[in-house]
């Protein structure tokens, strides 16, 4: 599993980050997997029931089809995150009321925090690690935020792209009340709401000539 | 309470593909099932522990229960409509505004793009303690924690409390009533169809539901009749931030005029009790006046009579009084679409 990291700040060393995806990657959590997620009281005793649902499924993640195993109870952040190594997509609050977890699902912004992975079955889901070309040229709205230093401490970052991304499919030539409508599922801890506004705005224009 | 960062217990899924799949299963399971729509509202019970459910149908799958089809000069709106395909249906902005600010005015753009108009209207009450787990009236024990000396009650009821202090958080339920809309309900048994201000109701009548909704039962679908279609409308929701908060009161309005008087009207304030309520005494005084600021503060005075305060939310009182002169006077905010 090769992924593409935006800042290879750490060469020659193992980071944190890669040892884990890594670790996520080989299976080695697989002897824990049973601690960690129990499985339902029905498995094994599947009924031929309408509507009854496989594990192995395949999930489309930023163009790729990925076979992954989910549990029932599995949300899209926890398969991205923990299945997929997928960490660019934030855990803030796991209850829909802070957006950090923001992906897009067929091109709409969702929280994946709240979302069961198995009803996204066929959808193309987008994280921020697809955001950025094959060669590393950054999405046009990534680069506003380099431009226009939009952030603090950038927790609240990728969901804020995803959300500014999606919205921009609809409206690509938002006014800055109209943007700031559009993303206002995102909180920042920081509270550094307008110069991500004008980083997202510079981004929308980015786009524009692009 | 402790919130628990990693994933929900165990249960059983089922992803129905049809309405039929979905009834056998929901008859098969009996309690043990919980639908599940946008899951916006079942995500935060599952997390929490607070319902154990060991199987759970979720609609996502089931077509039949999404899209909006014209039908007699109004809509029919499947159950599984996301609020915002409500929200940006054409017909809806053109007819029904009324529903559209609704819709548009709920949690954040996230939610809406996955929060269906079913579950908006079906979704349980907002009443911390009872979410908490405490085994009050409403989770089938004996007292009200919300409504003791000491209780921390800001957002609750009002009017038409009994034993239970909870009310109804949903913003497309008043606008709904207020169109007249229908309630179209599937079981094993057939279909019922039941009147949108008979959908909803309080503790008086069941003090553990929300809707009449009863076990086996599916929402399938709203519909909203021509009788209002182009009427005079005015929505608002009054709530601490503008995006995800649930209203501290939301007041629907729907006003047909002949000539500057008030012909016909139908007003409907949610928040301020365990469901939606038109105030019927208040259309009644208003029809056949101008609309002017002595008819909005007729109204205004009316709509509160016999309301009660709790401790920490006496501030509905005047609220409520304004909203309802708003309602009538109309006017004042802009609505945001997207």
């Amino acid at each position: 599993m090769e992924e593409k990291t935006m800042t290879a700040d750490t060469p020659n060393r193992v980071s944190r980050r890669n040892f884990i995806k890594g670790v996520i990657a080989s299976g080695a959590v697989v002897s824990s997997a049973g601690y960690l997620w129990r499985s339902s009281a029905l498995f094994g005793q599947q009924p031929s029931a309408p509507g009854s649902v496989e594990r192995l499924i395949t999930l489309n993640v930023n163009g790729q089809d990925r076979r992954v195993d989910v549990l029932k109870q599995e949300t899209l952040a926890t398969t991205l995150r923990y299945k997929l190594g997928l960490t660019g997509t934030k855990l803030g609050c796991d209850r829909s009321e802070c957006g950090a977890c923001t992906v897009l699902v067929d091109d709409v912004p969702r929280y994946s925090c709240s979302v069961l992975t198995h009803t996204v079955r066929g959808k193309k889901i987008v994280t921020v690690e697809g955001l950025a070309a094959a060669d590393g040229t950054l999405h046009p709205v990534q680069q506003g935020v380099i431009d226009e230093q939009g952030f603090q401490c950038a927790f609240c970052m990728s969901g804020f792209l995803m959300a500014t991304v999606g919205y921009l499919k609809t409206n690509p030539n938002p006014t800055r009340a109209e943007l700031a409508h559009g993303i206002s599922g995102n909180l920042c801890r920081c509270q550094d709401y307008d110069k991500i506004l004008t980083a997202m705005m510079r981004g929308a224009e980015n786009l524009r000539k692009a | 309470m402790a919130v628990i960062h990693d994933v929900m217990p165990a249960f059983e899924l089922f992803q129905p593909a049809s309405i039929s799949d979905a009834l056998t299963l929901l008859n098969r399971h009996g309690s043990n099932a919980w639908v599940m729509a946008g899951g916006l509202d079942s995500f935060d019970w599952l997390k929490d522990r607070i319902k154990r459910p060991s199987v759970v149908i979720d609609l996502s799958q089931v077509q039949a229960l999404r899209g909006i089809k014209e039908q007699n000069g109004g809509l029919e709106i499947g159950a599984a409509t996301t609020l915002t395909e409500v929200a940006r249906h054409l017909v809806v902005r053109d007819k029904f505004r009324l529903l559209m600010e609704a819709a548009e005015l709920v949690a954040s753009p996230q939610i809406r793009h996955q929060g269906t108009i079913g579950g908006n209207v079906s979704q349980d009450t907002r009443c911390w303690y009872y979410r908490s787990g405490w085994t009050c009236y409403r989770a089938g024990g004996n007292i009200c924690y919300a409504d003791t000396p000491t209780a921390i009650n800001r957002e609750h009821a009002i009017l038409d409390a009994d034993r239970c202090v909870a009310v109804n958080p949903s913003d497309t339920a008043p606008a709904l009533v207020a169109l007249d809309a229908q309630m179209v309900i599937r079981s094993a048994r057939g279909e019922r169809i039941v009147n949108a201000e008979d959908y909803f109701i309080g503790p008086a009548v069941d003090i553990t539901r929300m809707t009449v909704l009863a076990p086996g039962e599916l929402l399938t679908a709203i519909r909203i009749p021509s009788t209002w279609a182009g009427a005079q409308f005015y929505f608002e929701k009054v709530r601490d931030r503008n995006v995800w908060d649930f209203p501290l009161l939301n007041v629907a309005s729907a006003i047909k005029y002949s000539g500057q008087t008030i012909e016909r009207i139908h007003l409907v304030i949610n928040a301020a009790a365990a469901r939606p309520l038109r105030l019927h005494a208040v259309e009644a005084a208003v029809v056949g006046k101008p609309r002017n600021e002595q008819t909005a503060d007729l109204a205004g005075r009316i709509a509160v009579q016999g309301a009660q305060p709790l401790r920490h939310n006496g501030y509905k009182i005047p609220l409520m009084r304004n909203v309802v002169k708003r309602a009538i006077r109309g006017g004042g905010g802009g609505t945001w679409t997207s």
